[in-house]
C-alpha cells in the first residue's frame, strides 16, 4: 500500500523576524510525484529547503516542529547522510564549471572523497545519463565541460547528479522556470519516468505543470498549507474558495 | 551642436590616452636601445669582473633573484591562500574586518621599512646577511598581494555551487577543496604571478638584508645579490663597463616583469572557469 515517506508534523520557519511557513502538516506519499504550489513568496521553497535541511544554512534561519524520513526525525540525523538520501535540484541549472560532464554525473562521489572503481564510474555515469535520457547526446562529449551545453541538458545533468547518488527523494526547486517550453517537457517526462524509483517532490507556480505531472498537490498561500489531496480532485472541485481563485487565475 | 561636443570629447580622451603612453614607449626604447648591447651569452652566464676588466656577466644576480623569489613564494604562497581563505569565511565578523584593515595596512607600508624591519628581526639575530633574511622581507610585500587575490576571486564564486554541493551531501571542508578552491584556481594563479612580478623587482628592502654577493653563491643562509640590487650597484659605480651592466640588468628585469604579467593577464582569461 503506499506509504508515507516524509512526515512534516506543525512545522514552522523563516529568517529573523519573519515567519515563512507556518504549522504545516503535510504527508509525502513513497514514489509519487507531489507538488507544492502557491503564488511567489508563500513559503514553497523555504518548505523544501527545510526537508534537506538546507534551510539552516541561512543567516537566523529558525524551524520549529519536526519533520520525519521513514519515522526518523531528520533533525537528529547526519546532515551529509540526509542529503545523500534526499536530492536536491535548484532553479537554475547549476552543473559544476571546473568538472567535466562525466565528472559531474559523479560529482557527489568526487566531492564527497569516495573512490570508485573505473568499471563502476563507468557504469554509473552511463546508467544515470540513461535515465535522464542525456546519453545519446552526450556520450562522445563526456569529457567536454557541462557548461557549454543547452540549459534544459545542464538541467537534466544536474538531476543525473542527484540520480547517480540513489537517493530516496528528489526535492525539485521550480527546475523548470529558466528553460524553454520543449527541455520543460522533457524534464517533465524524465520525472514521470523516475517516479517509479524514488519520490519526487517539485515546487512550481506554473498551474499547468502541476496539473500535468503531479500525483498529489499541496496548495499553499501567505506560508499555510490551505489544501492538499490528488491532484484531480485539487484541480476539478478545490474544497477551498481561495485554491479556486488561484487555479482560475485571479491572483498569482 | 551635440556631435560637435562629442567629437571635442573625443578629441580629448585619444588625445590624453596618447599622452600618457608616451613616457612609457620612451621608456621602453631607452632600456631597449641601451640594454640590448649588453646582452649576449656571457653576460647571462658569467659572473661579474674586478672593477676595470671588460667583460664578465650577471649569472650572480640572476641566481640570487631566482632563490629569493623561490624561498619568498615558499614562505607567502600557501600562507597567503590559507589567509585568503580565511578572510573570505569571515570577512563580515567583527575580527575578520579588523584583519582586512591590517592586510590593507601591510600592503601600503613602504618597501624601505619593510627591509629595516627584517634587519632588525634576522639579519641582527643572525649577526650577518643573508638570502633568507631578504626572501622574509620579500614574502611581507608579496602576502598582502595573494591574500587580496585569493579572497577576491574566492568571493567570485557564485552561492548556487556552494549550495548544490552542500545538497549532494558534501561538507562544507570537502566543499572548499573541491568547489571552491578548483572554481577560483585561476584568480589566485594570476594573484601570485602579479606577486612575484612585483618583488622581483623590489630592491630597497634588500639592501641591507639579502645585501649582495659578487659571487655565486646556492646557500641560503649567506648573502645574495639580485637583479634589482646589481642594477642599483652598477648605476652607482663609477665605472663605464658597469654602467652598461646596469642597462642589461633593467632589460632583462623588465622583460621578466613583462612576461610575468602577461601571463596572468592571459591566463586569468584562458584559465577561466566559465561560471
Amino acid at each position: 500500500m503506499e506509504s508515507e515517506i516524509i512526515k512534516i508534523e506543525d512545522f514552522s520557519a523563516g529568517y529573523g523576524n519573519s515567519i515563512a511557513i507556518k504549522d504545516i502538516n503535510l504527508g509525502i506519499l513513497k514514489n509519487k510525484i507531489t507538488a507544492i504550489m502557491g503564488p511567489s513568496g508563500c513559503g514553497k521553497t523555504t518548505l523544501i529547503r527545510c526537508i534537506n535541511r538546507m534551510h539552516e544554512l541561512n543567516k537566523d534561519a529558525f524551524h520549529k516542529g519536526n519533520i520525519y524520513l521513514d519515522g526518523k526525525n531528520i533533525f537528529e540525523m547526519n546532515t551529509v547522510l540526509l542529503r545523500r538520501r534526499i536530492g536536491m535540484v535548484f532553479q537554475k541549472p547549476n552543473p559544476f564549471p571546473h568538472l567535466t560532464i562525466y565528472e559531474n554525473v559523479l560529482a557527489g562521489y568526487i566531492i564527497n572523497g569516495i573512490k570508485l572503481r573505473k568499471e563502476e564510474r563507468d557504469r554509473i555515469v552511463e546508467e544515470t545519463l540513461k535515465k535522464v535520457a542525456l546519453w545519446e547526446e552526450v556520450k562522445d562529449k563526456l569529457y567536454l565541460n557541462g557548461t557549454q551545453f543547452s540549459g534544459g541538458q545542464q538541467q537534466r545533468l544536474c538531476i543525473a547528479r542527484v540520480l547517480a547518488l540513489n537517493p530516496e527523494i528528489i526535492l525539485l526547486d521550480e527546475p523548470t522556470s529558466s528553460l524553454d517550453p520543449k527541455s520543460t517537457i522533457e524534464i517533465e517526462n524524465l520525472l514521470e519516468k523516475l517516479k517509479n524509483n524514488v519520490t519526487i517532490i517539485i515546487v512550481t507556480h506554473n498551474i499547468s505543470q502541476a496539473s500535468r505531472i503531479a500525483d498529489y498537490v499541496a496548495f499553499l498561500y501567505l506560508g499555510e498549507l490551505i489544501e492538499f489531496g490528488k491532484s484531480e480532485k485539487i484541480f476539478t472541485a478545490p474544497e477551498n474558495p481561495i485554491t479556486e481563485e488561484y487555479l482560475s487565475g485571479k491572483f498569482g | 551642436m551635440k556631435i560637435f561636443k562629442d567629437k571635442i570629447f573625443r578629441f580629448f580622451v585619444i588625445f590624453f590616452s596618447f599622452l600618457s603612453i608616451v613616457p612609457l614607449l620612451f621608456f621602453f626604447f631607452t632600456i631597449l636601445k641601451k640594454g640590448f648591447t649588453a646582452i649576449n651569452w656571457e653576460f647571462l652566464t658569467s659572473l661579474p669582473k674586478p672593477p676595470g676588466e671588460i667583460g664578465g656577466g650577471i649569472l650572480n644576480g640572476i641566481v640570487g633573484s631566482f632563490i629569493l623569489i623561490f624561498l619568498a613564494s615558499f614562505f607567502s604562497i600557501p600562507t597567503g591562500i590559507f589567509l585568503g581563505l580565511f578572510l573570505y569565511e569571515f570577512s563580515d565578523k567583527k575580527f575578520g574586518e579588523f584583519c582586512n584593515t591590517l592586510i590593507d595596512v601591510l600592503q601600503g607600508i613602504p618597501s624601505i621599512v619593510i627591509g629595516i624591519i627584517a634587519y632588525l628581526w634576522i639579519v641582527k639575530q643572525m649577526d650577518h646577511f643573508s638570502a633568507i633574511s631578504g626572501a622574509i622581507a620579500l614574502s611581507l610585500i608579496f602576502l598582502p598581494i595573494i591574500i587580496k587575490s585569493t579572497k577576491e576571486s574566492l568571493q567570485m564564486i557564485p552561492f548556487s555551487l556552494i549550495e548544490s554541493s552542500l545538497s549532494l551531501g558534501a561538507t562544507y571542508p570537502r566543499t572548499i577543496l573541491k568547489v571552491i578552491l578548483p572554481c577560483s584556481l585561476n584568480g589566485i594563479i594570476s594573484g601570485i604571478l602579479t606577486g612575484i612580478g612585483r618583488i622581483a623587482g623590489e630592491t630597497a628592502p634588500l639592501l641591507f638584508t639579502a645585501f649582495g654577493n659578487p659571487f655565486l653563491n646556492f646557500n641560503i643562509l649567506k648573502p645574495v645579490s639580485s637583479l634589482p640590487h646589481l642594477i642599483f650597484v652598477y648605476t652607482m659605480s663609477p665605472y663605464e663597463n658597469w654602467h652598461k651592466h646596469a642597462w642589461g640588468c633593467a632589460l632583462i628585469l623588465v622583460i621578466i616583469v613583462l612576461f610575468l604579467n602577461s601571463i596572468s593577464k592571459i591566463g586569468f582569461r584562458r584559465w577561466k572557469v566559465k561560471l
